[in-house]
């Protein structure tokens, strides 16, 4: 064997043992970044399905005024028209997360966050709000209030 | 030095020979110029610093990290615990005056160009740190879970959410799932506690052997102190003295701070309440709050919000990257427009800060 087919030999031995152990390192370090990433990823946790619920009674809810009530896990504005007529509105502002409240002195729903205003069918009005709010279904029965989902 | 002394800094010096330590010590100055009042202000950083990890360790005694019970932990800890309200007070007052005083030192370094080569690395660990503070603020806003800090959190991590691409998981790793709850708490409280200290603790490290190393950057043209012994002051014990005095001021002025100006606990958070009127972030996060309110929901076709976290995100890196962008003063010239950057920076936070206080 001349010398230069010794050093190209050993050239690809050396290369060859390179990669396998160049790879296996690569390969090693995500097999021990890839459980700590995962980790950090909360598993979904099924939301609690609801459709219909039961929010409150009608005799306790005075006109012209709102209330935060539990629609499953999330928030949902209930309204109380001048004319006793209820609304109810996803409680969730479409800006940024901060829920809402009804404004009597001013006749409407209010974001505290940044002064975001819907109007009473749920419209943005003013401020930085992108979309209105999801609107829900109200009926009574007798003096109860249910909240469902309108689809 | 007494004889026991003697005897137990011999025995010392026998096994690691602490005499290079000493004549280093003895050797090291300080330059004094016009601008020597900004040396203090990365001593006084890091005094504010040890008094967070030292009321910090505390509090972490009593504190409960949990949705049921941190607010009531908290409570337990101003009203049950002997002193627990001054602890608690310093705490905050402490924070705030760490991001002001990091704030300061990291604009002075800035002004004064002190971020030129050789010293890159100094300035890069410091910005790290920085972020970093900012982080430890917004985590540890959550940790007494009342309103104000729920609605905070829940904005804060929106805007992160509103990234693209990368945003919505960001949003759900930093939350802990889909929405602001418990789960929220428990990670902000190990980010407060663990990650954060534990990062912070490798930079600070190298940050200040990178200090002890390279000596006190001169301003651009005035580089004198080597040669004129009387344009510098002893490090050990002259400019210790003085960094000393300015701690023990510092101390009294929390203290004074915490016992007049209470930190209020405001009411538990309810995940079923309405946001409260007035809700606003940290005083340090207010000038980027005031601008995100300015932009209109659509500019072009960009979500407001995401523009504004972009020119944010990116004026934060080329800030970072000063000293590669700056090479005028690297060649000790005079960069004027670097001095109309930074006077726009400072002049922009200041203004907007303000008008986030009044709006």
């Amino acid at each position: 064997m001349d010398k230069q087919s010794a050093t190209s030999g050993q050239y690809t031995k050396r290369g060859f043992l390179k990669y396998v152990l160049g790879g296996s390192l690569v390969a090693w370090i995500g097999s021990v970044l890839y459980p700590v990433f995962a980790f950090l990823i909360p598993p979904k946790q099924g939301d609690v399905e609801v459709s219909n619920v039961m929010v409150g009674r009608l005799s306790e809810i005075e006109r012209d005024s709102g209330a935060i009530v539990r629609f499953g896990n999330k928030p949902v504005i209930l309204v109380r028209l001048d004319n006793g007529e209820l609304r109810a509105f996803d409680g969730t502002c479409t800006h940024l997360d901060c829920t809402v409240q009804y404004r009597k002195d001013m006749g409407v729903i209010w974001c505290a966050c940044h002064n975001g205003k819907y109007d009473l069918t749920g419209r943005n009005i003013a401020g930085p709000p992108p979309r209105p709010l999801d609107e829900y279904k109200v009926v009574t029965k007798e003096d109860e209030i249910f909240v469902s989902k309108s689809t | 030095m007494k004889p026991t002394w003697r005897k137990l800094y011999s025995w010392v010096d026998d096994r690691v020979h602490l005499e290079d330590l000493v004549e280093f010590l003895g050797k090291k100055y300080v330059p004094v110029h016009s601008h020597s009042i900004w040396y203090y202000f990365g001593g006084f950083s890091l005094f504010l610093y040890i008094i967070q990890v030292v009321t910090g360790i505390l509090l972490l005694l009593y504190y409960k990290g949990s949705e049921d019970l941190a607010f009531e932990s908290i409570q337990f800890i101003v009203a049950k615990v002997e002193f627990g309200w001054l602890i608690r007070s310093i705490h905050s007052w402490s924070a705030n005056l760490f991001i002001l005083a990091a704030m300061i030192h990291m604009f002075s370094v800035f002004f004064t160009k002190a971020y030129r080569k050789p010293r890159e690395i100094t300035w890069l660990t410091g910005m790290l740190m920085f972020f970093i503070a900012l982080g430890f603020g917004f985590s540890g806003y959550l940790l007494p879970w009342n309103e104000l800090a729920f609605f905070a959190t829940k904005v804060g991590t929106d805007i992160v959410g509103a990234l693209p691409f990368i945003g919505e998981p960001v949003m759900i790793v930093l939350r802990g799932g889909e929405d602001v709850t418990g789960a929220t708490l428990s990670r902000m409280f190990g980010f407060h506690v663990a990650i954060f200290p534990g990062i912070f603790a490798v930079l600070l490290g190298v940050h200040l052997v990178l200090v002890q190393r390279q000596g006190m950057s001169e301003p651009v043209g005035d580089e004198d102190a080597e040669k004129d012994e009387s344009k510098r002051m002893p490090f050990f014990p002259n400019f210790i003295l003085r960094d000393l005095l300015l701690w023990l001021l510092v101390l009294n002025l929390l203290t004074i701070l915490a016992v007049v100006f209470p930190w209020d606990l405001g009411q538990k958070a309810d995940l079923f309440a309405s946001a409260p009127a007035g809700i606003k972030p940290e005083w340090y996060f207010l000038y980027m709050f005031q601008t995100l309110k300015y932009i209109p929901a659509q500019v072009l076709f960009i979500d407001g919000e995401v523009l504004g976290i972009l020119v944010f995100t990116v004026a934060g890196i080329l800030w970072t990257l000063a000293p590669f962008l700056d090479r005028k003063s690297e060649r000790g010239e005079k960069n004027t427009l670097i001095n109309y950057i930074g006077l726009f920076a400072v002049v922009y936070i200041v203004v907007f800060t303000i008008l986030g206080w009044l709006f």
